[in-house]
């Protein structure tokens, strides 16, 4: 059984909310249309399809399409080494899913880090508070409206945090211009 | 007359457990320790807050975060050439093979991960074992001397000392070598490399041996380690452990077998599977993966194409000039090269828009890209897989039930490295 | 059988004894077995363990013992990136060293953040804590570790012992740290 023939029996029991699986460099991924039902979907892929390793979960920030978010989970089952990625959105107003640690226990760190760096929340993690940042810290660093150099706060007694120099931003390349001008390195102003 | 009293030893645990009992009723207040980000023990930055029965931790909960240098939103902000030297400081211990995995991963993005020049295959996977013996010493090192023999360490520094050397001599950094680049490697290897690196090994198997009388049958060292911190193989699949923290609990799961890339194919050799799941059984797992290193480095130098010296003027980088810098005297003296170096250095490779996920066999573990590119030079999202980040989550379960003294065992025995836990 | 130069001295009389200054003998005794206090982050830290190993060997300059432990120490060798969540705990553990105390930038990172140029990362620990002798590098090499111990220790020598009396005279009196 190959990773396109699980991600059509995910399909078969979940019908219209899960796309069809879509190929790129020999990985197989799905879509996922409602953000809820993502804690259904990685239990059956765990109990019934032998989807028993969660590699990684990611998220991405869309910034200018709604829904915002993509949180992205790597699925992988050590017995038979099929691997599948399932990808769900959330919208900004909502910024909220099911958390799977139920289903992983690794699951408790990746959702932890991606409150800490997106501000995405997970309805029913035990203990959802930030990894990489401070208690406190009151940004989302991984936000594309964030800028890299970063914002001054002051927390007295635990931490503060000082723009760094970029002396005007980080100069980089902007993909999909007509012309080599387009192109150009030029600063990327975050968009606040 | 002098009155005569037995005196009744019982063995550290059971005393441990029986006066947990008496003093139960006693005093039922715990102790909060911090074992704070600056501890000799704590193999870098980390910070665990214990809470302690006595000298049995009830609960533990490590803090990390105290080396967060923000490398996936720099990402976002780099070609994918300018990042390469940010992955040699995730795994400081093991560069050239953090190199390799992200070179590999945005191959992969742009589809020719298995299209690469047999030489530089070849050059690829001996650093990689090289990286993997690198970080094993230290970390073995590291963790013998955390619990008393420093010999270990000194001697395992030494033989690091010569990968240094050969790590200097192909690429020009002792640690932090930057060495691969989209398509190949920065250069190729200097003429005499591969006998420095044959000699290496006579010599490493020699130490090798040495380290190995002073530890493994080691009275002292058997009872630290032994039956302590003891992952079970569902613990070890549930918390997503990798290398050789999950090989220890008796996972058979290697991604150089299980999805093999580069000339892992052609080359022989074994994984090392625990039994019990135990500090022990994961030092041991590393020693022998040492040896399997050794075993495919002896292969790579017989198999490797074009001889050590490269008399044959074997390629090291995909001949693409979209992909690879031209070399400088075609880029001095004819047009399409010029122009194919300034895309290249302005504007970065340009990969085709999706997304994809690269893990690769680090010595700590899996190392994994998710890139998400919506085209052009730069990522759009970066994640790196940490597998120092995942290994830590099983502390918080791994703890309880030790003593303290037991917790630098533990901590060394998962090998860990906060460079690329915190990214 | 005694000598006539009042320069001097006659080792039958007066046993192996030399005669300086105090600032010259003391100078003579801190420079001479610095005992660092490896604050060590990152990838500076390997080179550090580096260069305490038997190749470069640290310990022929007397900074044989890396304590751990603050009150112990002399010099805070900085060796990583110092991020801004890290730089509360340097500080505490910088204030809790005994006078007279020194520090060590080592590489870039410590230095000026290095190329770790983004929200998390302190640029430079010289931000929080006062700086002696800058090593570059990323990673600086061991030897260049050691001849930056080489140029502290002759800092160390040209400093009056005196200005340490005076500073604590002063720190009790204006309460300042």
């Amino acid at each position: 059984m190959s990773a396109t023939e699980s991600a059509q029996k995910i399909q078969a029991k979940f019908g219209d909310l899960v796309s069809a699986p879509s190929e790129f460099r020999g990985e197989i991924s799905v879509r996922l249309a409602d953000a809820e039902k993502i804690f259904d979907v990685c239990s059956f892929a765990k109990t019934q399809l032998g989807f028993d390793y969660l590699v990684d979960i990611s998220s991405v920030d869309q910034y200018g399409e709604d829904p915002r978010w993509t949180v992205v989970y790597h699925l992988r089952g050590l017995g038979h080494g099929q691997e599948l990625r399932v990808s769900t959105q959330v919208s900004e107003e909502k910024s909220e899913l099911p958390s799977v640690f139920a289903v992983w226990r690794t699951a408790n760190w990746h959702e932890r880090e991606i409150y800490d760096m997106m501000g995405i929340r997970f309805t029913g993690h035990p203990d959802l508070r930030r990894i990489l940042m401070w208690e406190g810290y009151p940004y989302f660093p991984l936000r594309k409206d964030f800028p890299l150099a970063g914002k001054p706060t002051d927390l007295p007694g635990v931490a503060f945090t000082q723009p760094a120099p970029l002396e005007g931003g980080p100069f980089v390349t902007v993909a999909g211009g007509k012309d080599s001008i387009d192109r150009e390195p030029r600063v990327r102003n975050p968009e606040t | 007359m002098a009155h005569v009293q037995d005196i009744e030893i019982r063995d550290s645990a059971a005393r441990t457990a029986l006066a947990a009992d008496e003093l139960q009723d006693a005093q039922g207040e715990k102790m909060v320790l911090n074992m704070g980000p600056s501890h000799p023990a704590t193999h870098g930055v980390l910070r665990i807050v214990l809470e302690l029965d006595g000298e049995v931790i009830t609960k533990a909960d490590p803090d990390i975060g105290y080396l967060h240098r923000g490398d996936e939103k720099i990402a976002e902000n780099m070609t994918y050439t300018q990042f390469i030297p940010y992955t040699d400081r995730l795994d400081y211990l093991a560069p050239l093979a953090s190199n390799v995995a992200y070179a590999l991963a945005v191959e992969k993005l742009l589809g020719i991960h298995d299209k690469l020049p047999p030489r530089c295959q070849y050059i690829r996977v001996m650093c990689c074992e090289l990286a993997r013996i690198s970080a094993h010493l230290l970390g073995l090192g590291a963790f013998a001397m955390d619990t008393g023999a420093v010999t270990v360490f000194l001697l395992t520094f030494t033989e690091r000392e010569k990968i240094y050397d050969l790590a200097e001599a192909a690429s020009g950094a002792r640690l932090t070598t930057s060495y691969t680049r989209i398509g190949g490697l920065a250069r190729d290897v200097p003429p005499t490399w591969c006998d420095q690196v044959r000699k290496f090994l006579q010599e490493f198997e020699v130490s090798l041996a040495e380290s190995e009388t002073l530890l493994t049958r080691n009275r002292i060292w058997v009872d630290r380690l032994r039956d302590l911190g003891v992952i079970s193989k569902e613990m070890a699949i549930d918390y997503a452990l990798s290398g050789p923290n999950l090989r220890g609990s008796g996972v058979e799961y290697d991604l150089r077998k299980a999805q093999p890339y580069l000339c892992y194919k052609d080359l022989q050799f074994d994984v090392p599977v625990g039994s019990v799941g135990d500090c022990y059984d994961r030092y041991l797992v590393r020693m022998e993966e040492m040896r399997q290193s050794m075993r495919i480095l002896y292969q790579c130098l017989e198999k490797i194409p074009g001889g050590g010296a490269n008399a044959a003027k074997e390629p090291v980088c995909i001949p693409d000039g979209k992909i690879t810098l031209p070399s400088k005297l075609k880029v001095l003296s004819s047009m399409e090269e010029l122009i194919h170096q300034f895309m290249l250095v302005t504007e970065g490779v340009n990969c085709p828009p999706g997304e994809i996920y690269f893990g690769h066999e680090n010595p700590k573990g899996e190392l994994g890209f998710y890139i998400h590119s919506k085209g052009g030079g730069t990522p759009y999202r970066m994640k790196i897989r940490a597998p120092s980040f995942v290994n830590l989550s099983i502390l918080g379960e791994l703890l309880p039930g030790c003593m303290i003294s037991d917790v630098p065992v533990v901590l060394g025995s998962l090998d860990f490295v906060m460079g690329e836990s915190d990214r | 059988m005694p000598t006539q130069s009042e320069y001097a001295y006659d080792s039958k009389i007066e046993g192996d004894i030399i005669v300086t200054r105090v600032d010259a003998a003391l100078n003579w005794f801190r420079a001479n077995s610095v005992w660092p206090m490896p604050m060590g982050l990152a990838c500076c830290a390997i080179e550090l363990m580096a260069s305490g190993a038997s190749r470069f060997d640290i310990s022929r300059f007397g900074s044989e013992v890396m304590r751990f432990s603050p009150r112990q120490s002399d010099c805070m060798i900085v060796a990583g990136t110092v991020t801004y969540k890290m730089a509360t705990c340097v500080k505490r553990i910088y204030d809790q060293m005994a006078e007279p105390k020194w520090v060590i930038a080592m590489g870039a990172c410590a230095s000026t953040g290095g190329m770790y140029r983004s929200y998390a990362v302190l640029q430079g620990v010289d931000h929080i804590i006062p700086v002696d002798v800058y090593v570059s590098g990323c990673p600086p090499r061991p030897e260049a570790v050691l001849d930056a111990l080489m140029k502290l220790q002759g800092k160390i020598r040209t400093q009056p012992v005196l200005q340490n009396l005076n500073v604590v005279k002063s720190l009790a009196g204006t309460n300042q740290s």
